[in-house]
Parts: C-alpha cells; sequence; structure tokens
C-alpha cells in the first residue's frame, strides 16, 4: 500500500487540483474542478465572463480560500497557504505594478521579500530585464512606460522569484488587438525559454489556441472539456464548446438509424437526415445533437444528389474574408446554416459565385459532423 | 505655441474661473496680510486706530517713512517669545502627531469596508461640526473637571479617592486638541486611501510580503500626500490654537494665539500684536514653501526621465 503510494506519487501530475468548490454565500462560483497539470505545460482556463475561471486562478494564487477540495502543487498540499506563502506567483490583469517604484524595484520586490542578498537581486533583476528586453527602462516609473512595456515588465515580476507555477490572468487583456497578436508569441516563446509551468485566464479564444497547450473550457463553475487546441476544435464533447470554440452549425434531433457503420439522426430544422459514419453509437430515440463546421460544408449552385446530409436554401447573407467568404443559407425551416466556401471554389468550377437570394444545395460528407450527446 | 494662443482664444472663461481662487486669495488673505504687516512696523499710539501711521507728509513736500523695527526686536530679544512659538510649535507638532496616529488606522479602515458602511462611518467623523466648537470644547470641560462627570463617576464607584487631575493641563489640553483636529486628519487620509487599488496589495502578497510588510511598502508610501495634506490640516490651525489652550490648557502652556490675544486686547498693543503674527505667519510658510517644492518637484520628476 506505502510502496503503491510512493510509486504513484513519482507520476502524480505537478499540479493537482481535485474537485474543488467555491461558494459565495447562494452562489457557486467554481463548481467542483478536478484538473491535473503537468510540468512546463502552458494550460489556459478559457470561458465567457462570470464562468468561474479567474475565482479558479484566484483560489490557485492563495487569495480566495476554496470552500472545499485540494491544491497539491509538487506533492505539497498549498489548498491553506497564505498567498505570500506559497511558490506561485501571478501576472495580474492590466498588472498592478507598484505605481511608486522603478521598474527595476517593482521587479526586486518579491526577491527582497525572500531576504537574498542584495548582489544576488541586482543579478537576478538584471536577468529578468533581458528576458524581457527592458534593460534600458529599468529607472521608469511605470505610469512612463506603454502598455506593452508594463505587460513586460509584469511577466518579469511574475518570474523574477522563479515560481513553481506561473498564473496569468488575462495576461494580454489590456493590449489592443494588433499588439496583442504580436506579444501573444512572444510571451510564448519567454514561457518556454523558462520552462515555467504556467495556467492562464482568458476569455479570447485565439489567444488560448495561440499560447496555450492544453485548454480547459469553463463555463457556470464547471469544467466542461479538457484537451489540446486541435481536440477541443475537432471533437468538441458538448454544444458549449462547440460553440465556443470557432464557428457551428448546430442541429438536433432523436437518433433514427444505429447501424455499425453509421448513424443517423433526423434533424427536422435540415428537413432531412444527418449521417455520421464515426464516433458514438446511441440508443434509438436518443436525442443528439450534431455539430458541423462553416468550413466543412460546401455550396453548390447545381442540385446535389438528395438524400441525407444535403439541403436546398437561399442565399440570405454573405460576408466577405478576402480568402473566403461566409454563406448565410436559409434552410426550408427558417434554420440559417452558415459556410465557410473559399474564394477560388467559384472560380475553379468556372461559376458565377451566388449571391442573395440564389438558390444554393448545401452538403458535407458524412465523416464531418460531430455528434453531443449534451 | 500658436496652438495653446488658440487654445487660450477659443476658451475665453477659463482665465476668469482661474482667476477666481487667486482674486479670493488676495483679497482675504494677500491684502489682510500686507495691513498687518504695515502695522507690525508702526508704533503704539493713544489714538484710534492705536497705533502711528507710516508715513507722514511733512512741510517743505518731504515724504517721512518711519518703520519701527522694535516690535520685531522686542520678539527676538526677548526669548519669551521665542518659547512662546517653539512651545506653540511643539504642540502642534505632537498633536499632529496624535491625530496621525490615531486617525491612520479609523481611515484605514473606513476606506476598508464596503461603501454602503463607508458612508455611515464618514458622517460619523463629520457628525461633531454639527455642534459648535466652543460648544464641544465646554463640554470637554465639564467632564474633565475636578467634579465633572468622569471624576465624580469614578468617586461614585469607588475606584478612587480624590479627584484626578484631569484638567488644566498637558493631558487635558493634548486630549481635547487631537479631538477637535482628528476629522481634519481622517478626512484626506481616507480621500487617499479608498482611492488605492487593491490588487496592489494582492500583488505585495503574491510576490510574498506579509500583511504588515504589505502595509509598509505599498500602502503606506502610496498614502504620503494622503498623510502630509491632514497634517497640514491638522498642524497650520494647531499652531495657531487660541480656544483650546485658553480654556482647557495649563496656567503655564504657552501658547502664540495666547500671547496675540494679550496684545491685542489687553495691552491693547496693536503693532505688537501685528508684529507677533507675522512671524508666525513666517514660521507657517516655511513648512508649506517645502512642501509646495516638494509637489513640484514630484510631478517634474513625472515630466522628465
Amino acid at each position: 500500500m506505502v510502496d503503491a503510494a510512493k510509486q504513484s506519487a513519482s507520476e502524480k501530475p505537478y499540479l493537482s487540483i481535485a474537485n474543488i468548490v467555491k461558494k459565495f454565500g447562494d452562489t457557486t462560483a467554481v463548481d467542483g474542478v478536478t484538473l491535473d497539470i503537468q510540468r512546463k505545460e502552458i494550460f489556459a482556463l478559457l470561458g465567457s465572463s462570470g464562468c468561474g475561471k479567474s475565482t479558479l486562478l484566484r483560489m490557485l494564487a492563495g487569495m480566495e480560500r476554496p470552500t472545499s477540495g485540494q491544491i497539491i502543487l509538487d506533492g505539497q498540499d498549498i489548498t491553506k497557504l497564505a498567498p505570500y506563502d506559497r511558490p506561485i506567483n501571478m501576472m495580474f490583469q492590466s498588472y498592478a505594478l507598484f505605481p511608486h517604484m522603478s521598474v527595476a524595484d517593482n521587479i526586486a520586490f518579491g526577491l527582497k521579500q525572500d531576504k537574498m542578498p542584495k548582489g544576488e537581486i541586482d543579478a537576478r533583476v538584471a536577468e529578468m530585464l533581458d528576458l524581457v528586453q527592458m534593460r534600458k527602462y529599468a529607472n521608469r516609473k511605470p505610469y512612463q512606460l506603454s502598455g506593452g512595456q508594463q505587460q513586460r515588465v509584469a511577466l518579469a515580476r511574475s518570474l523574477a522569484k522563479r515560481p513553481k507555477l506561473l498564473l496569468l490572468d488575462e495576461p494580454l487583456g489590456a493590449l489592443d488587438k494588433k499588439l496583442r497578436q504580436q506579444t501573444q508569441l512572444e510571451l510564448v516563446n519567454t514561457l518556454e525559454s523558462v520552462g515555467v509551468t504556467c495556467i492562464m485566464v482568458t476569455h479570447d479564444q485565439e489567444e488560448a489556441m495561440t499560447m496555450a497547450t492544453r485548454i480547459g473550457i469553463m463555463s457556470e463553475g464547471q469544467l466542461l472539456q479538457v484537451g489540446t487546441p486541435a481536440e477541443i476544435y475537432d471533437y468538441p464533447n458538448c454544444r458549449f464548446t462547440a460553440e465556443f470554440i470557432g464557428d457551428t452549425n448546430l442541429f438536433t434531433g432523436p437518433v433514427v438509424v444505429d447501424e455499425p457503420d453509421r448513424v443517423e439522426i433526423e434533424a427536422a430544422e435540415l428537413g432531412g437526415r444527418i449521417w455520421i459514419d464515426h464516433g458514438i453509437t446511441g440508443p434509438k430515440g436518443m436525442q443528439v445533437w450534431a455539430s458541423i463546421r462553416p468550413e466543412d460544408v460546401r455550396v453548390d449552385r447545381d442540385p446535389v444528389a438528395a438524400g441525407p446530409n444535403a439541403a436546398k436554401g437561399s442565399v440570405a447573407e454573405i460576408a466577405y474574408f478576402g480568402s473566403y467568404s461566409v454563406y448565410h443559407v436559409k434552410l426550408g425551416s427558417g434554420k440559417v446554416l452558415k459556410a465557410m466556401v473559399p474564394v477560388n471554389r467559384w472560380h475553379e468550377a468556372n461559376l458565377e459565385p451566388p449571391t442573395w437570394g440564389d438558390q444554393v444545395y448545401v452538403s458535407w460528407r458524412a465523416d464531418m459532423p460531430v455528434v453531443l450527446t449534451r | 505655441m500658436n496652438i495653446q494662443r488658440l487654445f487660450k482664444r477659443l476658451k475665453p472663461g477659463r482665465g476668469a474661473v482661474i482667476s477666481i481662487p487667486y482674486f479670493w486669495l488676495l483679497l482675504f488673505f494677500l491684502v489682510p496680510f500686507f495691513i498687518v504687516l504695515k502695522i507690525s512696523f508702526a508704533e503704539q499710539d493713544l489714538a484710534i486706530p492705536p497705533f502711528t501711521s507710516l508715513m507722514n507728509l511733512e512741510e517743505g513736500g518731504l515724504l517721512h517713512l518711519t518703520l519701527n523695527l522694535g516690535n520685531f526686536d522686542f520678539i527676538l530679544s526677548d526669548d519669551f517669545y521665542a518659547k512662546t512659538y517653539l512651545s506653540s510649535l511643539q504642540t502642534a507638532l505632537f498633536t499632529t502627531l496624535m491625530c496621525l496616529l490615531l486617525g491612520y488606522p479609523i481611515a484605514y479602515a473606513i476606506a476598508r469596508t464596503d461603501p454602503a458602511r463607508r458612508n455611515v462611518l464618514l458622517m460619523l467623523v463629520m457628525l461633531p461640526f454639527w455642534t459648535s466648537f466652543l460648544l464641544r470644547v465646554y463640554a470637554w470641560m465639564g467632564l474633565l473637571n475636578e467634579n465633572g462627570l468622569i471624576n465624580s463617576f469614578l468617586l461614585a464607584i469607588g475606584v478612587i479617592n480624590e479627584p484626578l487631575m484631569l484638567f488644566h493641563n498637558d493631558f487635558s489640553l493634548y486630549l481635547v486638541m487631537v479631538y477637535a483636529y482628528l476629522p481634519f486628519m481622517i478626512l484626506p487620509l481616507f480621500s487617499h486611501l479608498v482611492k488605492m487599488d487593491g490588487r496592489l496589495l494582492e500583488a505585495a502578497s503574491d510576490l510574498g510580503a506579509g500583511p504588515i510588510k504589505a502595509f509598509f511598502t505599498i500602502t503606506l508610501p502610496l498614502s504620503k500626500n494622503g498623510i502630509i495634506a491632514g497634517s497640514m490640516m491638522v498642524f497650520i490651525p494647531a499652531v495657531g490654537e487660541f480656544v483650546i489652550p485658553e480654556l482647557v490648557g495649563g496656567p503655564d502652556t504657552l501658547m502664540i494665539g495666547k500671547v496675540l490675544w494679550n496684545e491685542f486686547f489687553d495691552n491693547n498693543n496693536w503693532p505688537m500684536a501685528a508684529a507677533v503674527a507675522t512671524v508666525m505667519v513666517l514660521l507657517l510658510i516655511v513648512p508649506i514653501a517645502f512642501l509646495h517644492r516638494f509637489e513640484t518637484r514630484q510631478l517634474e520628476g513625472k515630466g522628465n526621465e
């Protein structure tokens, strides 16, 4: 028993969050989250505002005490440790730099708390300034820096103590869009070069997809799905994830045929059946949803063979994005289906692109839809 | 430069708005001060007003200007005045320190409570202002008197056998001074503390600073301007305070306000009183000028670097 425990300890995840619950009065902000994080992972908690992701982060930092549950970091139970006793540092949303201290003093602050000798502090601060390329701004005050520079100082400050776990709260939320995209990769490179284990909270799916090795989707205090960006996009496990990450078309209906090689769903809104040749089997009559990504939908001007995974409709809206267009096709039921069509689709077929009001036929391959049961 | 001029021309009302406080200061501070300064150079006279005029047009069109430096000479030579000024500054300084030590935790606590309760607490701080200042000092007299409420109560329950000397000494002086000036310390401190971003303390805590360390490294430095403002609001009026030392202070309490009163009303020596007041204003201007320089240096620091 002891041996078994020891053995599993060595394989244990670096950070283990076990059944964490946080209640504020009657409202449950975090509702039983269990999550394991590996060393050097960059994990993104993604969700809309009020989903509990920030509360979860604050519990990791120690600023909120969980109502129940346990947090174990590198074999140490830190659930009840005060923030200043945790080997965890956080980069705050809009940075919370100390306005009365210079850049160097901000970075040195945490080191001074550890009573590090002055020479070592100076060396570490210099190292951190180089890491974020802010050496020549060492003596500036935070208000004398641009948003991007403040972000880098905040990063340097949170990395200075070499934390076992780095928390990033909306790390790029305060930057404008262009700077944000540029900073995303820069930030990932810095984090990877330091080799720090990292949990970030964001509401920006693009930011999560670009930066994280794994993503956890949160909604209403619960962790709905955890996976790599590709897994989450290609195999969402619920409607929330499917709709939250990227864009999708959802159809609902009962399972009418469940054969080894396919399932068929009677989708009223489509006015026909959806065939799916992979994935789950389910009892007949079970209510399920089929998610079809816009880029998987094919748009034709000529009628396609009648049958499953196809429908007729009229173009209600066209959004032009340069290399592709998104067609909003209104089906007979009134449901609008989005289809992403590459611009050269029509040129290659030597066809005039369909325009508003034109009748078109939409279809997709049977391996494209993802079946969702919740 | 041209743009600036254009800007000024576009807003003709701006100058007018800015001029109001300047006009106010000119009319009610600078002009009276120069009148007092003028009187301080005159000599006592048995006339109405009871001092000589500085300028006399003599026969032959000779304008005679008489500046009497005797009052200032007397203030400088008689160490009674030096002692009194020193004692006034000391009393004001000690009052300010006590107000700061008491007021800071109060202001901090009010700033940290939730906004609904905060207004009630602020109201309570300001509530004493609804009663006349003089009345409140008299109320203290009734409390601290030899046969006042406190002594009567303690005698009645048998804690003491004879009345405590709570009145007409340094204890009663500082007690009432601190009581009277405490709100002037709390309010500016509160307005600075309430603006402070709570996440800065979280950041300090996250970086390993315990609550006490975080207070001294973050909260205290960031409330520096509030401390300066509150201290000025207490210190400056406390130096010239007359009513409290007169009513509850000890017989040997030396305060410049009392000296002023004596010169003006008892000795009817207006020039002497004016000279005493002039020196006091100069004594107060020094710390204000120091503060002002300190603040401008900070502002310049923001522009430079």
